[in-house]
């Protein structure tokens, strides 16, 4: 059976680097639109988290950056692809309590390194590669429980 | 509970919802650290928080929060009670500190969305 072919939703979304008062916006969006499509409750508690945490990379180290939604009746794939600064190490940048965020993010309640841990705490599968002054692409899968 | 209850308990001024003081609430959970409340925070609870900005609204318009209890006798910018109204989402004003109104939440029947986290984090 072809994947695709059973897709019930796909959508892209952009976010704009640097705008601190959209933040969240997207992840707001993408919680209504699973929700009309009446997914379960987990999928679209735990989607809307792990697009918050995105959006907030996004913002606090990117110029923009794209989010692909893409829905199947048991899953949801998020992937989020950046043009930004980039991660030199990966594996410090995954390690909860790891930040680089300035005091701007840290105000706003964000910024202390859990955010790609929250991604990998919350998703069932979750890729990342990295270039740096390129940019990042998360790929990150939430399976019904 | 209803957040009316809650209301006269922490002796707070509402900002946004004078008209959703009838929810019921049964469950609270206290940070200032918003990645935090979205690992953590339950639907239905009530966010205590000394954060004022925007992003405490959309995390609990996400995270479907029944109310946001500022602490310390913080303010919301206009930005965050304009969000608020357009969201429906009740925000009540506290001179008491997160410790106190934990405490004397707690001391009338509200406990914790989750009672502990497990080896520093919490899968749901």
């Amino acid at each position: 059976m072809n994947e695709s072919e059973n897709t019930i939703h796909t959508c892209q979304l952009e976010v704009e680097g640097g705008n601190f008062n959209a933040a969240g916006t997207v992840a707001t969006r993408i919680k209504s639109i699973l929700k009309e499509l009446k997914m379960p409750d987990d999928i679209v508690r735990r989607s809307a988290i792990c697009c918050y945490e995105a959006e907030i990379n996004i913002v606090s180290y990117a110029k923009k950056g794209i989010i692909n939604l893409t829905v199947w009746p048991e899953k949801v794939l998020i992937e989020v692809d950046d043009e930004g600064q980039g991660i030199p190490d990966i594996k410090q940048a995954m390690q909860q309590g790891y930040s680089t965020a300035n005091q701007l993010i840290r105000e706003m309640g964000f910024g202390a390194g859990m955010g790609l841990y929250n991604i990998t705490s919350y998703s069932d599968e979750f890729a990342i590669s990295s270039e740096v002054d390129k940019g990042t692409f998360l790929k990150i899968t939430i399976n019904k429980h | 509970m209803k957040l009316r209850d809650i209301k006269e308990i922490l002796n707070a001024d509402v900002i946004v919802g004078e008209d959703k003081l009838d929810i019921e609430v049964k469950t609270a959970f206290g940070a200032d650290l918003m990645s935090d409340v979205l690992a953590f925070a339950k639907a239905g609870s009530m966010l205590l928080t000394g954060l004022t900005n925007t992003q405490v609204v959309r995390i609990a318009n996400v995270l479907d929060i029944a109310a946001i209890i500022l602490v310390r006798g913080k303010k919301p910018p206009p930005e965050t009670v304009s969000l608020a109204k357009d969201l429906h989402i009740p925000i009540l004003t506290t001179k008491f500190i997160l410790f106190e109104t934990a405490g004397r939440l707690y001391a009338k029947g509200i406990v914790g969305c989750i009672e502990k986290v497990e080896s520093g984090s919490e899968r749901i």
